[in-house]
């Protein structure tokens, strides 16, 4: 009962939510970036929400069913074929043995996850078998690898045949002509200049090729921050960074747990999921969002899987 | 100590506690985040002590952010930097050497005081445990006496061996996995800093005050140690 993967693409990590708990040892949070396609995969096939699942970034993926069992795609449209048949994501669909999945290139969004029935089966580094090759944790075979072809994957429940069926068009990624991401103000922002705070709230960014699971960068404006020198502090989810350079960096699952560079804030976390899906060259705004409203969206948002 | 709390993301806020770096920080740090971990009990996702401060994730879950601040202001009343139980003692075992600490020499020609000069500098001073970051376990431990302070690499190196003993500024730190790096490295430690069969994983934790005792060729290969030369490592 089992998938083997014949090409592992760019990257495919083992994710589920993370190491909590292990921040102030220097452990890596880890976890699937797009936790909000992660959510909907598992809960397609009525999973736990913190089963592990793959997560697919770019595509390039092949992998081969040696069971038949039904799988869940959601996230990144990454152009995913089911032997010659288009698999459009937000989904759950059978497969049979000796049927390949193939996920291909980018046609929207950049990450897509899979999920099986209970999850797929890795050692629990720390709490969690996320994938965190820098911190050699998690994954596979719990040193931290990324998947490599050849791998075979295994889930829990291999006696439950969920049931195919998509989710709800509206629940599906909406990806708009223009993307705002709200932002939570805070940490160093009264130490940015006037003209770098209007700068930052009201001009369009473009998201940078340095773009991977610890920080994606942003062009636009160059950001001027008083403070140069700072002692480093814990960094939350989302963490916008602005190094001396004047371009900000938005911290994500795999960011380093400690940093000294001034921060505007943080992206809230389905901002964090938005944006990992955006493509280098996406245009994006930021906008300031008071903590009490980004609190009760983000537990409406949670709301829909209790 | 005067405390701040500002908002840093949805779920966080960060307690500044101090300005500046110092030692004498570290008591009141550990203290605090003894008392946030009781009062917070199940509603506290991470709690990350660094140098002056302490971040703090609840589980927006369970609390929000006004509660949060009331738990935090019951938790740090009154406190008291705590003395005994503030960090425990540890003696890592380094074996100081050029050949596996290939700036050992050249801090040494740079301050004057040969090798046995920097060792002795290094080793005879007790080091605070300020945070942990970087890598799992990687303890940023000060400070170095002013002498022996060294800017880091201008280009960090691609491999740093695991337990390669390092100084940036007036910091050191131990690399517990191979990892980049661009610390001054002056020995290796046959310690295992980081090992998930550890208790609390981790060797070395924050307040923890760290002495290095120096041990020779054969005492390193005793306690497990890789005496593979710089060279052949990297």
């Amino acid at each position: 009962m089992s998938l083997l993967i014949e090409r592992s693409g760019a990257l495919a990590n083992l994710q589920d939510m993370g190491r909590v708990g292990v921040r102030h040892l220097g452990v890596t949070q880890g976890g699937g970036a797009d936790w909000i396609a992660q959510n909907w995969a598992n809960w397609l096939l009525g999973n736990p929400l913190d089963a592990a699942v793959i997560e697919v970034t770019l595509g390039n993926l092949e992998l081969l069913a040696e069971a038949d069992t039904c799988l869940a795609l959601c996230g990144a449209d990454l152009g995913a074929q089911l032997d010659d048949q288009a698999i459009s994501p937000g989904r759950s669909f059978k497969i049979r043995r000796g049927q390949r999945l193939r996920l291909q290139t980018p046609v929207a969004g950049v990450r897509a996850y899979i999920a099986a029935p209970g999850g797929f089966v890795a050692p629990q580094v720390l709490g969690s078998c996320s994938s965190v090759k820098r911190d050699q944790l998690g994954g596979l075979h719990g040193d931290g690898q990324p998947l490599q072809t050849n791998d075979r994957l295994q889930w829990r429940d291999t006696s439950r045949l969920p049931t195919p069926r998509e989710l709800d068009p509206q629940l599906l990624p909406q990806r708009p002509t223009k993307i705002v991401l709200p932002v939570v103000l805070g940490a160093q922002i009264a130490d940015f200049s006037g003209q770098s705070l209007f700068d930052a709230f009201n001009s369009s960014w473009k998201v940078d090729q340095r773009a991977d699971r610890m920080g994606i960068r942003l062009l636009g404006p160059t950001l001027r921050c008083e403070r140069q020198q700072m002692v480093s502090e814990g960094v939350p989810l989302g963490a916008i960074q602005v190094p001396s350079d004047g371009q900000p960096i938005v911290l994500l699952n795999d960011r380093q747990t400690i940093g000294g560079y001034p921060r505007l804030g943080a992206l809230t976390p389905s901002a964090v999921a938005q944006l990992a899906q955006c493509l280098p060259g996406t245009e994006l705004q930021l906008k300031p969002m008071a903590l009490e409203a980004a609190q009760r969206l983000h537990k409406q948002l949670l709301a829909q899987w209790a | 100590m005067k405390l701040r709390i500002e908002v840093v993301a949805i779920d966080s806020l960060m307690l500044r506690l101090f300005d500046q770096i110092d030692e004498d920080n570290m008591p009141w740090l550990l203290a605090a985040t003894e008392r946030l971990r009781e009062t917070f009990a199940g509603a506290l996702l991470e709690l990350v002590p660094s140098y002056t401060t302490v971040l703090l994730q609840y589980d927006l879950k369970q609390i929000d952010d006004r509660q949060a601040r009331l738990l935090i202001q019951q938790a740090l009343a009154d406190l008291q930097p705590q003395a005994s139980k503030a960090g425990r003692e540890q003696q890592i075992p380094v074996w100081y050497q050029r050949s596996v600490g290939p700036e050992l020499q050249a801090i040494g020609e740079r301050t004057g005081l040969g090798d046995a000069g920097v060792i002795k500098l290094h080793s005879e001073h007790t080091y605070q445990v300020f945070a942990l970051g970087f890598a799992p376990g990687y303890a940023f431990m000060g400070l170095v006496d002013q002498v022996l302070a060294s800017p880091r690499l201008s280009t960090p190196r691609q491999q740093v061996p695991a337990g390669s003993l390092g100084i940036a500024d007036r910091q050191t730190a131990i690399y517990p996995l191979q990892s980049p790096g661009g610390w001054n490295l002056i020995g290796r430690s046959p310690a295992r800093l980081f090992d998930r069969e550890l208790d609390g994983y981790s060797l070395l934790q924050p307040g923890d005050r760290v002495r290095f005792i120096p041990i020779d060729h054969a005492e390193f290969i005793k306690l497990g140690g890789d005496d593979t030369p710089f060279e052949a490592k990297s």
